[in-house]
């Protein structure tokens, strides 16, 4: 943290808050992770992602922070996690192909529960696909992409604004959580210019990790609180111990005794248990009277908003629900509006891989039905508004 | 009176920790340890400015038994992470071991860009010629004709010279030692950490459970003599006929340049970006 203090004058004027810009919604997600406190990037050049890694590449040396062009995304998350250990706040950005790379370096963010956010901007896939068309098709890889049954938040955004404030929540929950936090973007949100205000810095709210208040002798770095969350020292600070993807005890150490093993494993997901009431983000448009709901993330959620509004003016009963995190499934949300309405329709730009969530809650509560498309075009408010209508 | 290694060994080990170690009697990996924490001791380093790395494989298993910030990280990518540690904290002294497989397989692009962007960390490579804690399977540094567990009618792939490899990817610092030469070892290691620069020092050492015993290479004492008997010093390797050095291989410092260290220039970088 010293190095962002030091120079603080100089910083002052690179400041971009209470400024007004035409931005893209990479261009937000950098500014968004700069005001979280991000002073470490790490990332390879990939479509439609790029331009995080060049605003980055511009603006993290201007505040003190670090950017490096890595070789490939294997390395950009191993050196994000690195810079993580060493106390300082760290994200990196890719899609589809370079986050499949990531997947193992996830699973060693996870198991060592080192804070860290990865932005997937995501495009047509398998493989190379459509490096320059939107697709929702990494929802589940998200979820479920390195090996291990593990923990992760997942969050998405739909606009410019969210872009920059989600991924301020991103990282403020990756820091409490101690977990690796997942944006899911896409290619039309991430290329969409939009007005933007930066909020003045009073007005953003940022989470720091929590770190140990004993002596370092005393110091166990995987010891279980009431939260689950163990504090976290940074290295070089005077609490020297081991940090390691095996499986771990207490002290950091490798073990294979099951009693530890199962106390670890329990721990990681109850601490994410634990925070579902600010985890679980959703936002909802004309739900108190809604008959029919539309479930939808990312940027089918802007055409989903308009869908409703134009279900609305023809006196249809229409709501929505912008699922920001994916994953912790918020199901309780999601279940709550089942019981008033008469069906759910989840819009996606892949076979279903929400609506899979959406069915797995639903115990005869409603109808679930589920529009996709996978031909690399964004889905829009008329044939959102058309599912409304056949209902 | 305690003797000097075990104080040594007291001052650095966390004994009291996960002992008794994984590696097998009479294997390569202690002499290479016991250099490092020589040379840590001439160094006269804190134990809190070092951090101290490892990928996957017996190697990996190095930092868990030694007193600093320690790191066992995913195969391979042991350098990524250092990178990473190193560009948020210049101030820590950090150093990679890795093994051959580990450094030169799956993690060949990490191990050739690290040395080309030259940032200030410190590669400790041992190579023992075979992936010995997975079972004996070739390795990027078997020799060509050798048996392994997945060459049982001979290796048909050639070999890596780790060290040339690394001069020619631009490290700043590029030595081989051997655990034969543990004296040697020493020096070279704590040269290879006072470098401002990337740094390698490759140090051949044996496997005689999963490379020797298949290749007939005889009990550890036999191993560490071939290693005498066919290394050559750098200095000594030019004055002799080329072909008493076929079967050979150069022992001490390959390359030692001074070039623009990423931590200096990055500054200079913040600096520009600040200037307006």
């Amino acid at each position: 943290m010293n190095a962002i203090q030091t120079g603080e004058k100089r910083r002052m004027k690179h400041e971009l808050n209470g400024k007004k810009f035409l931005l893209q919604g990479n261009e937000a997600m950098a500014e968004g992770a700069i005001a979280a406190g991000c002073r470490f990037f790490a990332g390879y050049p990939i479509t439609p992602a790029s331009e995080i890694s060049e605003r980055m590449s511009y603006r993290l040396p201007q505040v003190d922070g670090t950017f490096i062009q890595m070789e490939d995304e294997i390395s950009s998350l191993g050196a994000v996690i690195g810079a993580s250990l060493a106390g300082v706040k760290s994200m990196t950005a890719t899609s589809g192909p370079g986050f499949s790379l990531m997947q193992e370096n996830l699973g060693y963010a996870c198991m060592t529960e080192t804070p860290c956010v990865v932005v997937n901007v995501m495009r047509g896939g398998p493989s190379t696909g459509l490096p320059t068309s939107p697709a929702q098709g990494d929802v589940l890889q998200a979820r479920w992409g390195t090996h291990g049954d593990h923990p992760v938040i997942v969050l998405s955004v739909s606009s410019v604004s969210e872009c920059f404030s989600i991924t301020v929540t991103a990282f403020n929950l990756s820091e409490k959580y101690r977990v690796p936090v997942v944006v899911l973007s896409d290619e039309v949100v991430a290329h969409s210019r939009e007005t933007f205000t930066i909020p003045t810095a009073d007005s953003i709210e940022v989470a720091d990790r929590i770190v140990p208040n004993v002596p370092p002798e005393w110091y166990k770095p995987y010891e279980d609180n009431s939260r689950g969350v163990p504090p976290m020292a940074p290295m070089g600070d005077g609490y020297r111990h081991h940090v390691t993807g095996l499986a771990h005890d207490a002290r950091g150490f490798p073990t294979e005794r099951p009693d530890e093993i199962e106390a670890f494993s329990n721990r990681q997901f109850r601490k994410i248990t634990n925070g579902f009431f600010e985890i679980q983000i959703t936002k909802k448009l004309t739900v108190e009277d809604a008959e029919i709901v539309v479930i939808a993330y990312g940027s089918v959620a802007r055409s989903a908003r308009r869908a409703v509004a134009m279900a609305r003016s023809q006196g249809i009963k229409a709501g929505l629900i912008q699922l920001v995190t994916l994953f912790p499934f918020p199901k309780n949300t999601v279940v709550n509006l089942m019981r008033q309405c008469k069906a759910v329709i989840v819009p996606e730009m892949n076979m279903g891989q929400i609506s899979r969530e959406v069915k797995r809650v639903n115990t005869g509560l409603t109808e679930v039905y589920k529009y996709n498309r996978i031909d690399g075009k964004l889905i829009t408010p008329m044939e959102i508004f058309e599912e409304i209508q056949k209902i | 009176m305690i003797s000097g290694m075990t104080e040594l060994r007291h001052k650095y080990l966390r004994h009291h920790k996960k002992f008794p170690h994984v590696w097998c009697p009479g294997c390569g990996n202690g002499i290479v340890l016991g250099a490092f924490i020589r040379a840590i001791e001439r160094l006269n380093l804190k134990k809190d400015d070092i951090v101290f790395a490892s990928g996957i494989g017996c190697s990996g298993r190095m930092p868990t038994y030694v007193d600093f910030n320690t790191l066992h990280t995913t195969h391979g990518r042991a350098l990524t992470f250092a990178t990473g540690i190193k560009l948020a904290k210049p101030s820590l002294n950090v150093i990679v071991v890795m093994g051959d497989g580990d450094a030169t397989a799956i993690g060949g692009n990490h191990f050739i860009h690290a040395a080309r962007r030259n940032l200030d960390l410190t590669a400790v490579i041992i190579n023992n010629q075979i992936y010995g804690m997975t079972g004996g399977q070739a390795s990027p540094t078997t020799p060509y004709g050798a048996q392994s567990t997945t060459s049982p009618f001979s290796n048909i792939e050639h070999a890596f010279s780790i060290a040339e490899l690394a001069v020619a990817a631009g490290a700043s610092f590029v030595a081989r030692g051997t655990v034969y030469h543990a004296a040697q070892l020493d020096k070279l290691i704590e040269k290879g950490i006072r470098k401002k620069g990337f740094s390698v020092i490759e140090v051949m050492s044996n496997c005689h459970v999963q490379f020797g015993r298949r290749n007939e290479m005889g009990d550890p004492v036999t191993m560490l003599k071939w290693f005498k008997d066919h290394a050559v010093s750098k200095d000594d390797g030019s004055s002799l006929p080329p072909d008493s050095l076929h079967d050979k291989f150069t022992v001490g410092i390959l390359a030692d340049e001074d070039k623009p260290n990423y931590i200096e220039a990055y500054k200079e970088i913040r600096e520009k970006s600040q200037r307006n």
